[in-house]
């Protein structure tokens, strides 16, 4: 079996790996429903890598009107969460992949078991199930390679968020954009990942001689990028530089929340963060201030 | 598409292409001046014993691990995605240092890059696999042979240089891909050439043409008689241990004549080899002793009138102890089967007791040859003279190895005690196995070590992205029995 299947050393949290897909998992329910949640997670995961790369060459097509709707059902969660960018900008459904891979499994999950609340993290970018009543408390770090939480989020059966994905130019996928880490909430994990892309390559000063940029295709030269510019460094903006650019991505989130298509989004660059939400989700805290039980991801 | 200096990544259906330097989509596979490597995180063995918790390997995280600080000998740098320095005029990737009661202990670590290396099958079956000396393939590619048929159990050996290297480009491709799937404890499918299809898996049960085997017979018919004779005696008149193989007669046999047990006039169907001993009673199969008989009786000819009696006590038994039935003589002298006394129940139930369950056993065979060596030490050779004198222990993954006597450092490893997954592979072909090199340092020095280049294990265990797996306790601690230098 090329998938790796494995309790983390909690003994709770299910750990799925196949290729790069990279899947932390909580179920909270009794411990029968927990077991055949996991069992539906690990049934379905089986397959899930090698149906998306039956289609990867039109998963890393541009997504426009004349696109065809892939046929997977993971695919066309990443298809429909893009196809609201794919007039006005470039995006291909890879934009949205990890998140639709969590809510492919999540909803695996949820409907083989009745379970009080859930998560999969697929790098950082969460889906979630809450039943009435139900909370998750989430923390948000800026550099995975430092953790320290810039940020904490109450999340309730009432919000009506079930997803969450982080993009960054520090992060495994390339952006367009100079945000360290912009952190989106939306009504499901597919569309924050799409959204999150989105902005994080919207905070951006072109051209700046700070930013160092390479075409994608010169580090991975099969990348649905193509020949776009990545940026690889950012040397130390100026306090300016630095407003200009969140400005930017602000602009954009803002947008996006007039339309629907996120709830909230906080984005951080060089230590500035900037908080783009309809109320007080999404709360800035100290670094040392850990909520209780908190699901850190970046 | 592709640059001409990126390499094509198989290892996922993603098949990346990953340029010099760079990793794959997944951050586990690279390129390394064109070879694709793995880039696992480096796995670390933690002494399970001490801390009394289970032996299941895990995957642990720098984010997620508990922060607890491992003792310096109870904790074990592995091979195990280490990477390697090949062709290795430099220095090993880690070289490692411990205290481990109050003596510094370096481990070198290493990944080596085996392209003699090959892969010794133990199949336990009494099934004919095929001829000996014939080529067994997987997915119609030559990737080894039939060897010798040792006592239960049907060896096979596969890979070695002339399948990884020396045939055409698929059948290096596909024995590579073979020798790292067993070795990783995956399931492969083999065929023999005018012999069966196998599944094999280390230390699972084979598939013999889509039979799973169960048990190993104790013996065959013959040696099962010999074996239990004395607990027979007296107890019944005969004796018939069906066998697919040699079937064997109580009374007729030498062991039942050394106890003066007396003819009963049973006839048995088949070639008779030598007395109480049968060949042939009946075709192959799934049934009785490996056999296709479902009722015994049906190899039984008629009893001899002469010296057959009314009454005579007739048990019989498959080899394996799974198929059994007793029998009285009437006054026609035809066997009527009758409940099995309890005074012959224990005898069958030691049968069954005796055969250990069928397995496929899979040990990985490789040479550490000099320029691996040379990352160890300036002068190679000396490494060799160090194993050879047990100032050096070596391990794979941190399990024990059994060393060749004889030139070199050539060893065989029993895959399933080292952490899963612990071979890679390159396109050369070649398998990537881990090999630990563990000795006191002042042994090192002396033998020409990079001493300079030892770092101490807690800065491996704080500054790295490291794996943590639990040691299993049923192999030896790799740091347990070097010896030390007022020992010898």
């Amino acid at each position: 079996m090329r998938q790796q299947v494995s309790l983390l050393p909690d003994r709770r949290r299910l750990h799925l790996q196949d290729g790069p897909i990279d899947l932390v998992i909580e179920a909270f329910a009794g411990s029968a429903g927990v077991k055949t949640a996991y069992d539906a997670a690990i049934t379905r995961f089986q397959t899930v890598l090698d149906e998306l790369c039956a289609e990867l060459s039109l998963l890393r097509m541009p997504a426009g009107p004349d696109t065809p709707m892939p046929k997977g059902t993971t695919a066309r969660r990443m298809a429909m969460a893009v196809a609201p960018y794919a007039e006005e900008t470039f995006i291909t459904p890879m934009a949205a992949v990890a998140g639709a891979v969590a809510e492919e499994i999540l909803e695996a999950m949820t409907s083989a078991a009745k379970l009080s609340k859930a998560y999969v993290n697929d790098g950082g970018d969460i889906a979630l199930y809450l039943a009435p009543c139900e909370q998750f408390v989430v923390g948000m770090i800026d550099r995975p390679d430092r953790p320290s939480l810039f940020g904490t989020a109450i999340l309730g059966s009432a919000d009506p968020v079930r997803g969450i994905a982080t993009s960054g130019w520090r992060g495994r996928s390339f952006s367009l954009g100079i945000a360290d880490a912009v952190t989106v909430l939306a009504r499901n994990a597919a569309m924050a990942d799409a959204a999150a892309t989105v902005i994080a390559n919207a905070v951006d000063l072109p051209g700046h001689p700070k930013v160092h940029r390479v075409s994608a295709r010169s580090i991975a030269p099969d990348s649905d990028l193509g020949d776009r510019l990545v940026t690889r460094f950012v040397e130390q903006l100026s306090a300016e530089d630095i407003m200009c650019a969140l400005n930017q991505g602000a602009a954009v989130s803002g947008q996006l929340r007039s339309e629907g298509l996120i709830h909230s989004a906080a984005l951080l660059l060089q230590g500035e963060t900037r908080i783009v939400a309809r109320n007080d989700l999404i709360t800035s805290v100290a670094a040392n201030r850990e909520p209780s039980r908190s699901l850190a991801h970046a | 598409m592709p640059d001409d200096d990126a390499i094509r990544c198989d290892a996922c259906p993603v098949l990346c292409y990953i340029k010099p330097g760079r990793t794959g989509a997944c951050d586990r596979y690279g390129n390394r001046d064109g070879q694709l490597v793995r880039l696992d995180p480096h796995v670390l063995l933690d002494r399970a014993v001490a801390r009394g918790e289970s032996v299941v390997p895990f995957l642990e995280r720098e984010r997620e691990w508990d922060g607890t600080v491992v003792r310096g000998g109870d904790s074990f740098v592995t091979a195990i995605g280490a990477g390697t320095t090949y062709p290795d005029y430099k220095p090993a990737p880690f070289i490692i240092s411990s205290e481990v009661e109050g003596v510094d202990m370096v481990t070198v670590v290493t990944e080596g890059i085996f392209s003699y290396c090959g892969v010794k099958l133990k199949i336990d079956t009494d099934r004919h696999l095929g001829p000996e000396t014939n080529l067994v393939r997987a997915q119609g590619e030559p990737v080894g042979h039939v060897t010798t048929s040792e006592y239960g159990s049907q060896m096979l050996s596969l890979g070695g240089v002339r399948h990884l290297t020396g045939g055409a480009r698929h059948e290096g491709t596909v024995t590579c891909a073979t020798l790292l799937d067993l070795c990783n404890g995956k399931a492969v499918e083999l065929s023999i050439d005018e012999g069966a299809t196998i599944t094999v898996q280390a230390g699972k049960a084979p598939i013999v043409d889509g039979v799973q085997e169960e048990r190993m017979r104790v013996g065959c018919g013959s040696a099962t008689i010999g074996m239990f004779a004395k607990q027979w005696f007296n107890k019944v008149d005969e004796v018939v241990v069906v066998d697919d193989h040699i079937t064997g007669v109580l009374s007729e046999h030498q062991a039942g004549k050394l106890l003066g047990i007396p003819e009963t006039g049973v006839k048995l169907k088949g070639r008779r080899s030598t007395p109480g001993r049968y060949f042939q009673v009946a075709e192959p199969g799934t049934a009785w002793g490996g056999t296709n008989i479902r009722d015994p009786l049906s190899i039984l000819k008629d009893f001899n009138p002469k010296i057959a009696w009314r009454g005579l006590r007739l048990l019989m038994v498959s080899t394996t102890g799974e198929h059994y039935a007793y029998f009285e003589l009437d006054e026609a002298l035809r066997p009527v089967e009758k409940s099995l006394p309890a005074s012959l129940s224990e005898s069958v139930a030691r049968i069954k007791e005796n055969c250990e369950p069928a397995l496929s056993t899979v040990l990985f065979m490789g040479g550490a040859g000099g320029s691996l060596r040379a990352g160890v030490t300036e002068n190679p050779v000396r490494l060799t003279y160090s194993v050879r004198d047990a100032l050096t222990r070596v391990t794979c993954g941190g399990a024990p190895v059994y060393v060749w006597p004889g030139g070199g450092i050539t060893f065989m490893v029993d895959v399933t005690r080292m952490p899963d997954n612990a071979f890679g592979y390159v396109p050369t072909p070649a398998l990537v196995a881990p090999i630990e090199f563990t000795l006191k340092m002042a042994d090192y020095a002396a033998l020409g070590g990079y001493v300079g280049e030892v770092r101490s294990l807690s800065s491996i265990l704080s500054d790295e992205k490291r794996r943590h797996v639990i040691a299993r306790d049923d192999n030896p601690w790799p740091f347990s029995s070097v010896k030390r230098q007022e020992d010898l």
